[in-house]
Formats: C-alpha cells, sequence, structure tokens
C-alpha cells in the first residue's frame, strides 16, 4: 500500500510540470554555450580630441575628417576671438583589415603632410577569454612642406621630418566611460637650436563619458615629461564634445594647441589656459563603407 | 513483487518524460526596416528554440549581437545606441501554437499556424500574436513566420536626427529547422 501511495504520487508529480513554457526557456538558457564578447564603442571617433583613439576604421571603411582650429580667443573682439585665423587638417583613415589600418592627411599648418599606419594589437574582452584593455599601435610621420627659409645652406629633406610613435591602452570602464593613457614618443629630425630635443616622450592621458545616446564629453591631457620641452613648451590640455549622427561623428573642442599633428600639438604647444590661449575647434568625421561586411 | 511495484512505477514515470522536445540552436532570424533615407536588414543565424511537441509550447532566445549587418558602423550603433544589447543582451519569446491540436503532423505539408506568447525584447516584454507556418517534410519539422515589429514598442528610443533612418515598423522573418521528428 505504501509503495502504490509513492507510485502514484510519482506519477502525479511527473505528468504535470508547473508553467511548461518557463522549461522551456530554462532549457534553452542551459543549452547556451559560454563565449568571449569583445567590447566595441570604446570611443566614438579615431582621435578623443587632437590625439588618437584606440579605434580604427572597421575592414573596407573609408574614415574622412576635417578639422579645424582657430586662433587664440584672448585675441579679442578685433580677432573676433579667434575665428578669424583658421589652420584646417583634412584626413583619410582605411580599415585594412580588422587590425590594420593607414592613413594619410594634410595640414595647412607648416603645410604638413602627414602619413600614419595604426595596428590593434589586442582586443578588451569579457567571458571565456577576457582581457581588460584593448592596446593599439600608432606609428606617425609627418613632413614639413614648406619652403626652406635659406636657399643658401645645405638644406636636406630629412630636415622636413618627424616621427611619431605611441602605445595606447585604453578601457572601457563601464557603458558610458573609457579612460585611455597614451605613451608617446615624439622624434622630430630637425630642431630650432642647438638645446632643443629631437626625442620628445610624453604621456597622453583621455577619457569619455557618454551624456546621451549620441552625444558624450571628452577630455585629454598630454603631459611633456622633464626635460627641455617641458621647461619651454606648454602640455597640450583639450576639452571637446562629441555628437553622434548615422553616418557622422561632429566634435567641437577648446584646445591650448593649435596644430594637429603629434610633432606639433605634443612637442610644439605655447598656449596656456591661464593666460587664454585657448582655441575654439571643431572636426567632421565621415563614415564610408566601401566594402561590406 | 513488493520491490517491482515501485520499479515499475518510477519506470512509467520516467518513459513519460521523453515527449519530444525538438530543439535547433542555429535557426535563423531576419528584420528588414524601410525607409526614406536608408533601408537596413540584419541577419542572425544563431537563434535557438524547442518546440514541445506534446503541447505546442514554444520557445526562442536570440543572441542580440549576433545580427550581422552589411555596414559595420549599423551594427555598432544597433547594439550600443538602439537595443542596448551590453544591458539587454538576449531577446526571447515564450508562447504556444493556439491551434496545436487540431493539426495532424503525422501528414507531410504546410500547416497554417497562429502563435501567441510574451516576446522580451530590450527589457521590455509585449503580448504578441503571429501568424507562421508549420512545414512537415519527410518526417522532418520547420517553421516560419513573418511579422510586423513595432520598434517603439520596446522602448528602442530613435534619435529625431536619424529618424527618416529607421522604419517606426521593421519587418521580422523567421525561418528555423527543427529536424527529425520522432515516431
Amino acid at each position: 500500500m505504501k509503495h502504490f501511495f509513492v507510485f502514484i504520487l510519482a506519477f502525479i508529480l511527473f505528468m504535470f510540470p508547473v508553467s511548461a513554457q518557463e522549461d522551456l526557456l530554462d532549457l534553452l538558457e542551459e543549452m547556451e554555450e559560454e563565449t568571449t564578447d569583445y567590447t566595441t564603442a570604446t570611443f566614438k571617433s579615431l582621435r578623443v580630441i587632437n590625439g588618437h583613439s584606440i579605434e580604427i576604421p572597421a575592414p573596407g571603411v573609408l574614415q574622412f575628417v576635417i578639422s579645424h582650429r582657430f586662433g587664440r580667443v584672448n585675441g579679442g573682439a578685433y580677432e573676433f576671438f579667434g575665428l578669424d585665423d583658421a589652420n584646417m587638417r583634412m584626413g583619410f583613415q582605411y580599415g585594412m583589415t580588422p587590425w590594420l589600418s593607414l592613413g594619410v592627411g594634410r595640414s595647412s599648418i607648416a603645410k604638413t603632410y602627414d602619413g600614419l599606419i595604426k595596428i590593434k594589437l589586442l582586443r578588451q574582452r569579457t567571458g571565456v577569454k577576457s582581457f581588460p584593455f584593448t592596446l593599439t599601435w600608432v606609428s606617425g610621420m609627418a613632413i614639413n612642406g614648406l619652403r626652406f627659409t635659406d636657399p643658401n645652406r645645405d638644406n636636406l629633406f630629412s630636415s622636413r621630418m618627424a616621427f611619431t610613435h605611441q602605445l595606447l591602452i585604453a578601457r572601457k570602464m563601464s557603458d558610458g566611460f573609457s579612460i585611455q593613457l597614451s605613451p608617446s614618443l615624439v622624434h622630430r629630425n630637425l630642431v630650432a637650436n642647438i638645446e632643443a630635443e629631437n626625442d620628445v616622450w610624453s604621456i597622453g592621458l583621455a577619457a569619455r563619458q557618454k551624456l546621451s545616446g549620441s552625444l558624450a564629453i571628452n577630455a585629454e591631457y598630454y603631459y611633456l615629461l622633464p626635460g627641455y620641452t617641458a621647461d619651454n613648451f606648454q602640455s597640450s590640455l583639450s576639452i571637446g564634445i562629441d555628437l553622434e549622427t548615422g553616418g557622422h561623428v561632429f566634435q567641437i573642442m577648446l584646445s591650448n594647441s593649435g596644430a594637429m599633428t603629434e610633432n606639433l600639438f605634443i612637442a610644439n604647444t605655447t598656449g596656456k589656459w591661464s593666460a587664454g590661449d585657448i582655441r575654439i575647434g571643431f572636426a567632421i568625421n565621415r563614415v564610408f563603407t566601401l566594402k561590406k561586411q | 513483487m513488493k520491490k517491482l511495484l515501485p520499479v515499475l512505477g518510477l519506470l512509467i514515470c520516467v518513459s513519460s518524460l521523453q515527449a519530444q522536445k525538438l530543439i535547433v540552436r542555429n535557426g535563423h532570424i531576419w528584420f528588414y526596416s524601410q525607409a526614406p533615407l536608408e533601408d537596413i536588414e540584419a541577419h542572425n543565424h544563431q537563434v535557438t528554440s524547442v518546440i514541445d511537441m506534446a503541447s505546442g509550447n514554444m520557445a526562442f532566445a536570440v543572441l542580440m549581437k549576433a545580427f550581422q549587418f552589411e555596414k559595420a558602423l549599423m551594427q555598432e550603433h544597433f547594439n550600443e545606441k538602439y537595443i542596448e544589447s551590453d544591458k539587454y543582451p538576449k531577446a526571447s519569446f515564450k508562447g504556444s501554437i493556439s491551434n496545436f491540436k487540431e493539426l495532424d503532423l503525422s501528414k507531410d505539408g504546410t500547416y497554417d499556424v497562429k502563435v501567441i506568447g510574451e516576446l522580451s525584447i530590450h527589457g521590455v516584454s509585449k503580448e504578441v500574436q503571429a501568424d507562421g507556418k508549420l512545414i512537415i517534410s519527410e518526417g522532418k519539422l520547420s517553421a516560419t513566420s513573418t511579422f510586423p515589429l513595432r520598434v517603439a514598442d520596446y522602448e528602442i528610443k530613435i534619435p529625431a536626427v536619424v529618424r527618416d533612418n529607421i522604419a517606426k515598423i521593421v519587418d521580422v522573418h523567421l525561418e528555423m529547422d527543427y529536424g527529425a521528428m520522432e515516431k
């Protein structure tokens, strides 16, 4: 009799499962395999403000940027607060592979031609194989295009050249906040005087805070390591806002640096925020998908 | 005999669990948005689903990051701005085929079905109804369906700037091959 009751109880329990549909969803969840999730959108553009971010264009994507930096705001009303004096850079960057991109550009300041190679070494990821940072290497070359001031001197082409190497290390801390460290080396083949450094070392620090789905605020600081450059020039400090639409990222910024290539904004900034040597700038980034994925 | 009865009882209970559940791990869902400035299409081939052949109950789980777009930027915006897939990684559906008992799935053919249940996307759950088809061919079951999805119902916010790029109502299609049914 005891056995009979146990049998009936078990039979009833097994025949009428509770919330059958919920069980089905749980069944699917049990089937799930552990995946690795790669972090995306650490920054919304290829440059945080002046300096590079860890982002590169996706393969087959061409990014075009037009940037302007105006004159110093403390130029006053006569200079229309710096807006009368504008310099411009236009650049293209193309995604060759998921980890490699190449770029070219031209600035009106010193008629500079620049080229760069950007390699994504490691991606931040969570899940089965997790890694806390995204690491990108950038190497760039800038060529001063101005005519030599003294044609009678022995002027070498190599004197026009400057090189920048950076290891960018970034972490997306949360959905809205990202931070980046950018140890950098700027090498100038020719410098102004005998005491000036050919090699200028600096550490960049950048941060981004999302304000809404399309709006973010950024800050960037390139700290010059002690030396002649740090004694005679200013560290570049910038603050800016990103506005993202479908295919464009619009950036507006304030900076004490007037140029947009590393050899100039890292190693050659003379403006002081405290003196009002602040320049308004903007950039328009546009994405063209040349090859669909 | 005293020992035989409970053993028999247990055996009967175990066998009653074999009400067949058909599972698919690489189901296909795609959606199409048609808008004045741009058409958007994305395909997901990693949809998991289970159908309980005894009751007609079904469930779907969709990993949002598995939607593939032709343009990488679209995929990034979809995940980061609209679906917020870091916060809501999966969409799910649990429901049942309302006319399941009337179907005779032992014969090959295409059967019109109505599916009713709860669809959860972007953290919002809604009661939905959709028409679909169950197709039996050589003892194998597959299911297809097309239904409209109002984006705003799931609190997916489309900023005014891209209003003409994304449709308010998106067409969703699904195609699942559940495989061979038990006799």
